[in-house]
């Protein structure tokens, strides 16, 4: 027991967490701040691509925001609450429907009830909740993977429904989307016949796309607010251990069945989004493809976060329409149908070998593997004061009141700064020695 | 009645090569913890190595070597893949059985194109009839061969040294470590069993009524998930019943197809999954899989 309390370590240790703690306030601010400005940065790109893509590039676009909605809902059931679904492409299905069907004209061949698009877009995302609450039976009991196995049979029950229910859905053919509209505007080519922007002509594309860029903003600002409320933090506890979540007071079946609800809105309104951007939805559209896609999405982005999932769907939706569309410009691809490796086929391969590759080497998917790069470009950054730091230290140690006064600190430690001792306010001193590595090295060794 | 006793034969028997099929699924979970989505593409290799060895060296050898093959596959991608995961847990595991599908699937579809490759089984098209009942002797083979390797099975899982290792290492792998189990040879074996099963499994997916290999069989294969999730996670007995429970289901719905006109067309193929969500329904832990050790 002497041996711990050795009182020559006494005032270190007393005194470290007040050195450490405004350093790692400051670093925590510091990243919240990047991450508030590439946040930034990425709406004003978003807000100001469709200047310059043309319509395929749009296209994808529309793909991958509808995709980046159904994830981060996905993401929230997954990542957060930890139970896994291969069953979203059915709630997708329902939403897409739902919008379809509620927004459809009450005259078309499937008729709709002609409601206005934008009630249609909530029912399409309240049909996926409550299509998500009554698997709460099963969603609030199953756990993990065994919910994941359960779910595959919702995707071939719902694609059964959709080919059988021909008077709403249309059957195999499917039916037509009821373009998005606002009373006096509408998100396609006419109405306004010409809409310009910069010398750009707005078509339909490009009036959706800032429709889609607001939803999905709105769709992961929501999420990422839940995962740091209460309520997220239940579920996260419920993930990593019912028994202790339970001791703590969370109802456990109603925490697993309400992240399930609340993903399956999200995939509700994801399909909706899907079915606005295919113009035409069918049946073959949702199959359990659909539901992998999402799955390898939020794995391949990184579990749980929200920018995760978002990078994993704009990967996993473009990868096969870019090698499928500039596929002929490669020149080892054969043409399609020859027997010989063509786009469609490489792009098949190319996102295999693209999950398998993420799964083995990048703990926590690209948005961990970005996490990392990051932090290490930040600490290589930081090498050289820290260095300087350490040098400095030991005669801190041996007389903290000259120390600390940056003007009489004459050791060549400080002299090395670049920045140079004089010009550092005194407040700033305690944020280089966040990396308390070298100094904790030290003592042990000592 | 003929006709009932016709259908169910064809059920039982369909039933019994999904339950290998399962059996897989089983074996290779509890042997590592890995929740296997290749499996469906690893039966339809079996059998594209069948159909594609066949006209050289022969249906029964072609068959060995890609029972082998198969067993070899799942071997290879436990030690080079699964056991190399940055973060091992069954969510990533899972997810990493999705890419290896794809890209196996993706090969065999290039393959295969269109064609649909026949497998030169020695039973051909033939029928049996017994006592007014028609069933393809492919059908009658499938029943004996998997009833012989679930008694096997059976007979390796409860009589031998070996078999007993890999219980014991599927019930409590760190327990099983201390006591000299090499975990990393009951998960290599495990995952050979499992391909080997898939293999001859996809041998009978393929046989007579349906017309050849082709890659819808692995999605067919698919159809063992509700076999395996009814039956319990972890239960080979389980595993067996659900797949004859599937099959007579799939078989009697496709049937009797007509009198289900209500339900509407093609209800043959969500039939195994209305069936498992039924029953999750009713015992969220399969009817034979063990209960969760905590109640919360």
């Amino acid at each position: 027991m002497s041996d711990f309390l050795d009182s020559s370590r006494l005032p270190d240790l007393a005194d470290r967490p007040a050195r450490r703690h405004p350093a790692r306030r400051v670093s925590a601010r510091r990243v919240s701040a990047g991450r508030r400005l590439a946040l930034v940065l990425a709406l004003v790109v978003a807000l100001g691509l469709p200047l310059f893509l043309n319509d395929f590039w749009l296209q994808a676009g529309l793909f991958s925001m509808a995709a980046i909605v159904a994830a981060v809902g996905l993401t929230l059931l997954v990542g957060t609450a930890g139970q896994l679904s291969l069953g979203h492409a059915a709630f997708a299905a329902l939403g897409a429907y739902a919008y379809t069907w509620t927004a459809g004209d009450t005259g078309a061949a499937p008729a709709g009830l002609g409601l206005p698009p934008l009630l249609a877009l909530v029912a399409a995302a309240g049909c996926g909740a409550i299509a998500g609450a009554l698997f709460s039976p099963i969603s609030g009991r199953l756990r993990g993977i065994y919910l994941g196995l359960a779910t595959v049979g919702l995707v071939f029950v719902s694609r059964h429904v959709l080919v059988n229910a021909s008077s709403v859905t249309g059957g195999y053919n499917g039916r037509r989307v009821e373009p998005f509209s606002v009373p006096g505007f509408s998100f396609s080519n006419s109405e306004p016949d010409y809409l310009a922007v910069a010398g750009v002509e707005f078509e339909g594309l490009h009036r959706l796309w800032y429709l889609f860029v607001l939803v999905t903003a709105v769709a992961a600002a929501l999420a990422s607010n839940l995962r740091r409320s209460r309520s997220g933090r239940a579920l996260a506890s419920v993930r990593d251990g019912e028994t202790t979540a339970a001791a703590m007071g969370i109802n456990v079946r109603r925490a697993k069945a309400t992240a399930f609800t609340v993903s399956s809105a999200y995939a509700g309104l994801g399909g909706a989004l899907m079915a606005l951007a295919f113009g035409r939805i069918a049946p073959d559209l949702f199959g359990l493809q659909l539901s992998i896609d999402f799955l390898i999405m939020i794995v391949i982005g990184g579990l749980g976060s929200v920018a995760g999932a978002a990078v994993g769907a704009v990967f996993v939706t473009t990868l096969p329409l870019v090698l499928t569309e500039y596929g002929a410009d490669l020149p080892f691809l054969a043409a399609p149908g020859s027997g010989g490796l063509d786009g469609a086929t490489l792009s098949r391969f190319a996102y295999g070998a693209a999950i398998i590759a993420v799964l083995l080497f990048l703990r926590g998917g690209l948005a961990g593997g970005l996490g990392r790069a990051r932090s290490t470009l930040r600490d290589r950054r930081r090498a050289p004061s820290a260095g300087a730091d350490g040098q400095a230290q030991p005669g801190r140690q041996a007389d903290s009141g000259t120390a600390k006064d940056p003007g009489t600190a004459k050791d060549p430690g400080t002299a090395k700064d670049p920045a140079g001792p004089a010009d550092r306010p005194e407040h700033e001193l305690p944020s280089h020695s966040a990396p308390a590595v070298p100094s904790r090295s030290k003592e042990t060794s000592a | 009645m003929s006709y009932l006793l016709t259908q169910l034969a064809n059920g039982v028997s369909i039933g019994l090569v999904l339950g290998l099929v399962a059996g897989g699924f089983v074996i290779v979970f509890t042997s590592t913890g890995v929740l296997n989505f290749a499996h469906g593409s690893v039966v339809l290799t079996g059998a594209y190595l069948v159909a594609a060895l066949q006209p050289d060296i022969g249906f029964w050898l072609a068959a060995l070597v890609a029972t082998a093959a198969a067993a070899l596959l799942g071997v290879l991608v436990n030690a080079v893949l699964v056991r190399n995961l940055a973060e091992h847990n069954p969510a990533t595991a899972a997810i990493l059985m999705l890419g290896v599908d794809t890209v196996l699937l993706t090969e065999m579809t290039r393959r295969i194109g269109n064609r649909i490759l026949p497998l030169g089984a020695p039973w051909g098209a033939d029928v049996v009839s017994v006592g007014g009942v028609t069933v393809p002797t492919a059908r009658v083979v499938a029943a004996g061969v998997a009833v012989v390797l679930f008694a096997a099975l059976w007979f390796l899982f409860t009589r031998t040294g070996f078999g007993v290792a890999m219980r014991a290492a599927a019930a409590d792998g760190d327990t099983a470590s201390m006591m000299g189990i090499r975990l990393s040879r009951t998960g290599a074996a495990g995952w050979a069993l499992a391909g080997g099963l898939a293999a001859v499994a996809g041998i009978f997916l393929t046989s007579f009524p349906t017309q050849g290999v082709a890659p819808s069989i692995g999605l067919t294969a698919f159809a063992a998930i509700p076999a395996w999730v009814l039956g319990g996670f972890d239960s080979l007995p389980g595993a067996v019943a659900g797949g004859l429970i599937v099959g007579v289901a799939t078989a009697l719905t496709v049937g009797y197809e007509d009198d289900l006109q209500v339900l509407g067309r093609g209800l043959g193929e969500v039939v195994p999954y209305a069936v498992m969500i039924l029953v999750l329904l009713v015992r969220p832990n399969g009817l034979f899989g063990r209960q969760a050790a905590n109640r919360v």
